[in-house]
């Protein structure tokens, strides 16, 4: 049985698996039921001088039969007296010592605001500190959240003002809503950060409704930008974590977030370099009880495939993240169709012929045989095909060896290595007319 | 006299081959994502061993077939006899609440196929014996039931023996479910699993008293089942050419399939589920007409609405509010008399009027002695007989001095 125990920047844990800030985290009996449940530790709902919501806070993008594809939220940080939160943190640690507690903080940027609810959120044993720095809507029109986590300099200078008290880990939660996230990273390294959490959500309007044209979610009429999640971020989740991660200036544990779902998510993000995974709307979306299948489908895996431990997996992937001057353009794949199992849908000449390369060549229907074929002439091997195909394995990318020696853009445009004999067939102007007839 | 069929090997595979085939990957994962994921599910409610069926699916979507398969095997040692045989329209499935938004269920037994066959593909051990208790139990019969409460017994670390008198273990999964859902094979792979956790099987042997086994057990698990087919009790029932249902399908299940005699004209008495899997396999076999009679009404069938639309598929005639009065036939069966004086030509006669109990077998009121399934619920499936067996298990455990999760 794989061992999934974890130490995060000297926080522990029986597994990777916490819950993010946010609804889920909002109250003891929340925390303490998911504890019983399995989770690993809980980051609490933000912390700070307590705000007025909005009531309509929730806005969703469904995916044909999915609900909840994209999910965003306009609602701020804990609405609760901070005596209140740091009570049932202190209640939680005494009655749950094992798992991990973290206090997420936001107050207004002056030092001994910082330094006064840092000191307030040791007192209740708490395990660590998460510095809320990513909040894109509400709180950062008051000057907090993203408004902190978009500027380094600002960044640095508060993360130094709460190292400046602080005895416990310091965990730095990063926005995604700026040009190169790895500038903020390393303003938090700079400050004295212990770690860092990414990412928190992206800008977002989730939707017009076409009856009213009020943007969602409505609140009497108007709406206003909110916060991006769900499993529709989790590609831009993966990039920024793999830029933090891979970048050399940035040395400290991560804590990835955006969009995990299920056990096979989480891999993806610990091969990518996070210690922690933290989750929030897959668990609004379906309860606690999805910790026992992350925890469980992700052992199977690593005893499937033989891993011992976190760490074994831990940035594996890291290394196969390059910049794209370094890959190798002798590399060729074409596509190749299994007509077996071809159920003669045609979507993929559809999206070859207009989205892509004009690789795929259709026959008549009536001949009883294939339907369509791969022009390898023409195929780039750019994957459509396979991705717009319904049928499971139906289309597979398959290499094609040459004899060339594998050669970098670099190197190529620095005149070193030899490009391979490519596809160069296009539908040009001459091609055009011949298709009116 | 019954003749051998008239189809060719490849028309007989054909005809008994799975009648809800497995799905492919693909479609797994199409179906698993479309279940709900319901708290309190309404599935695992109808389900008589309260498999976390929400719980199973997510983990098919996300890939953990390992953990899928441990969730239906748990509290259902009989998951894969189950996904093949169980009456879903009438239990998980017909419960989903997808019904209530007028949409067809989800797949549940065929999700569940595709969790466990991976079981026996693979052959992933997901159960282990417990630490050895040193207490003995003796189980009567490897059906379902025994055989499920001898899985949690060997889980809880009892040395367990089962005694069966066929050859062969599995009870009716083995012999009596109709060809075209359970395989015997499927059904012997199934009941392997179980006897790997160290369970002693003992074949061919019919035990006679419960009080002789207890100078022997700390306790004994009666799983028998149930007899053989009730008599109707009418003129020329000795004739040949009238055989019981259980025998006739459990000599299809345990011969090539063109080995087992089928009448040209096959009259099935009898309206229930055996009836329909008789008059069916019949067909399938090769007989011109198979046709179920049946002394009282269409609503009065005791089969499944789905297996009634099944028969009539296969081409099955149904004659109601038909009373047999009489087997005619010289030296061998040529007709059925009915009360109302007409006779219908037939050269074999089916049986499945329900079985009768067990009389060789007396069971003691003895507090170390347990019963479940066919046996003790009067004759039901083979979900409610792996239910009996899993909780007989959980009480002889509790007797014997361990703690009960």
């Amino acid at each position: 049985m794989a061992d999934l125990r974890t130490n995060f920047a000297g926080i522990e844990s029986s597994n990777p698996f916490w819950l993010a800030s946010g609804p889920p985290t909002n109250t003891y009996g929340q925390v303490a039921k998911a504890f019983d449940q399995g989770w690993g530790g809980a980051v609490w709902k933000t912390i700070g001088e307590p705000i007025i919501n909005v009531f309509s806070r929730y806005g969703s993008v469904d995916l044909g039969q999915n609900r909840m594809m994209g999910f965003n939220n306009i609602e701020l940080i804990s609405d609760r007296p901070v005596a209140d939160n740091l009570k049932e943190i202190a209640e939680v640690k005494r009655n749950y010592p094992k798992h991990a507690v973290i206090a997420s903080l936001m107050v207004e940027s002056k030092r001994e605001t910082w330094h006064a609810i840092v000191k307030q959120t040791e007192d209740t044993g708490a395990d660590g500190i998460e510095l809320n720095f990513g909040c894109p809507h509400g709180m950062s029109e008051r000057g907090m959240g993203s408004a902190v986590g978009q500027v380094p300099d600002y960044t640095c200078q508060i993360v130094e003002w709460v190292k400046e008290v602080a005895t416990i880990p310091v965990i730095v939660k990063l926005t995604p809503n700026v040009t190169d996230v790895t500038y903020i990273a390393r303003a938090a390294v700079k400050g004295g950060a212990d770690a860092l959490s990414l990412i928190n959500t992206i800008n977002s309007i989730v939707g017009i409704d076409l009856a009213t044209f009020e943007p969602q979610p409505s609140v009497a009429g108007k709406s206003s930008h909110g916060g991006y999640c769900g499993p529709a971020v989790k590609p831009i989740a993966l990039h920024l974590v793999s830029a933090v991660a891979g970048d050399p200036k940035v040395t400290i544990p991560i804590s990835g977030i955006g969009g995990i779902s299920s056990w096979r998510d989480a891999a993806e993000f610990i091969a990518l370099g996070a210690g922690t995974l933290q989750v929030c709307t897959a668990v609004m979306h379906y309860g606690f009880r999805i910790v026992e299948d992350l925890i469980d489908g992700l052992s199977n895996w690593m005893d499937e495939r033989g891993f011992r431990s976190l760490d074994e997996i831990r940035g594996r992937a890291l290394p196969r993240v390059t910049k794209w001057e370094e890959l190798d353009i002798n590399y060729h794949v074409l596509a190749h169709i299994d007509q077996d199992t071809c159920i003669k849908c045609e979507l993929c000449w559809t999206a070859c012929e207009d989205g892509a390369h004009q690789a795929i060549r259709r026959l008549p229907r009536d001949n009883g045989g294939p339907v369509v074929e791969i022009i390898e002439e023409a195929c780039v091997g750019c994957n459509l095909c396979a991705a717009v195909c319904p049928v499971q394995g139906c289309i597979t990318m398959r290499e094609v060896p040459n004899d060339f020696p594998a050669v970098s853009w670099k190197n190529y445009a620095a005149g070193t290595g030899k490009l391979a004999p490519r596809s160069s067939q296009f539908h040009t102007a001459a091609w055009a007319p011949r298709r009116a007839q | 006299m019954p003749v051998p069929n008239a189809f060719t090997d490849e028309q007989l595979a054909a005809n008994f081959a799975d009648i809800a085939p497995p799905l492919t990957n693909d479609a797994a994962l199409l179906e698993a994502n479309k279940c709900l994921f319901c708290h309190d599910a309404p599935c695992t409610i109808a389900c008589p061993t309260h498999i976390d069926v929400p719980a199973f699916i997510k983990k098919i979507a996300s890939g953990n077939l390992r953990g899928s398969a441990r969730v239906i095997l748990d509290p259902n040692p009989f998951g894969h006899s189950c996904a093949r045989a169980c009456p879903v329209e009438v239990l998980c499935e017909g419960a989903c609440v997808l019904n209530d938004r007028d949409e067809a269920p989800i797949k549940i037994a065929l999700l569940q196929r595709h969790a466990t066959d991976k079981v026996l593909e693979h052959k992933w051990k997901l159960f282990e014996p417990g630490t050895p208790t040193g207490k003995r139990v003796a189980i009567v019969g490897a059906g379902p039931a025994g055989l499920a409460c001898a899985r949690d017994l060997r889980r809880c670390g009892h040395a367990v023996t089962v005694f069966e008198a066929k050859p062969q273990p599995g009870g009716l999964n083995t012999y009596g479910i109709a060809e075209y859902k359970l395989k015997a094979d499927v059904a012997l792979a199934e009941v392997q699993d179980i006897l790997d956790l160290g369970v002693e099987l003992k074949t061919g042997i019919t035990v006679t008293s419960v009080a002789k086994l207890l100078e022997e057990f700390d306790a004994v698990f009666v799983g028998v089942g149930l007899g053989s087919t009730k008599k109707l009790g009418i003129p020329g029932e000795e004739l040949p050419g009238v055989i019981d249902a259980l025998t006739f399908i459990e000599h299809l299940k345990t011969h090539p399939y063109r080995e087992t005699p089928v009448g040209r004209h096959v009259v099935v008495i009898g309206a229930g589920n055996t009836a329909i899997d008789a008059v069916t396999q019949a067909k399938r076999l090769g007989a011109a007409s198979a046709t179920i009679v049946y002394r009282r009404g269409e609503a009065d069938m005791a089969a499944y609405h789905y297996e009634y639309e099944l028969a009539k598929k296969d081409g099955c005639g149904f004659r109601f509010n038909a009373a047999p009065q009489r087997i005619v036939g010289n030296g061998a069966v040529a007709g059925l008399e009915l009360s109302s004086g007409e006779t219908i030509p037939c050269d074999m006669i089916i049986l499945a009027i329900g079985q009768g109990t067990r009389t060789e077998l007396t069971v003691p009121s003895d507090p170390r002695v347990f019963t479940g399934g066919d046996c003790a619920n009067g004759g039901a499936e083979i979900v409610n007989a792996a239910a009996e067996g899993v909780t007989a298990a959980k009480r002889i455990h509790e007797f014997l001095g361990g703690i009960v999760r």
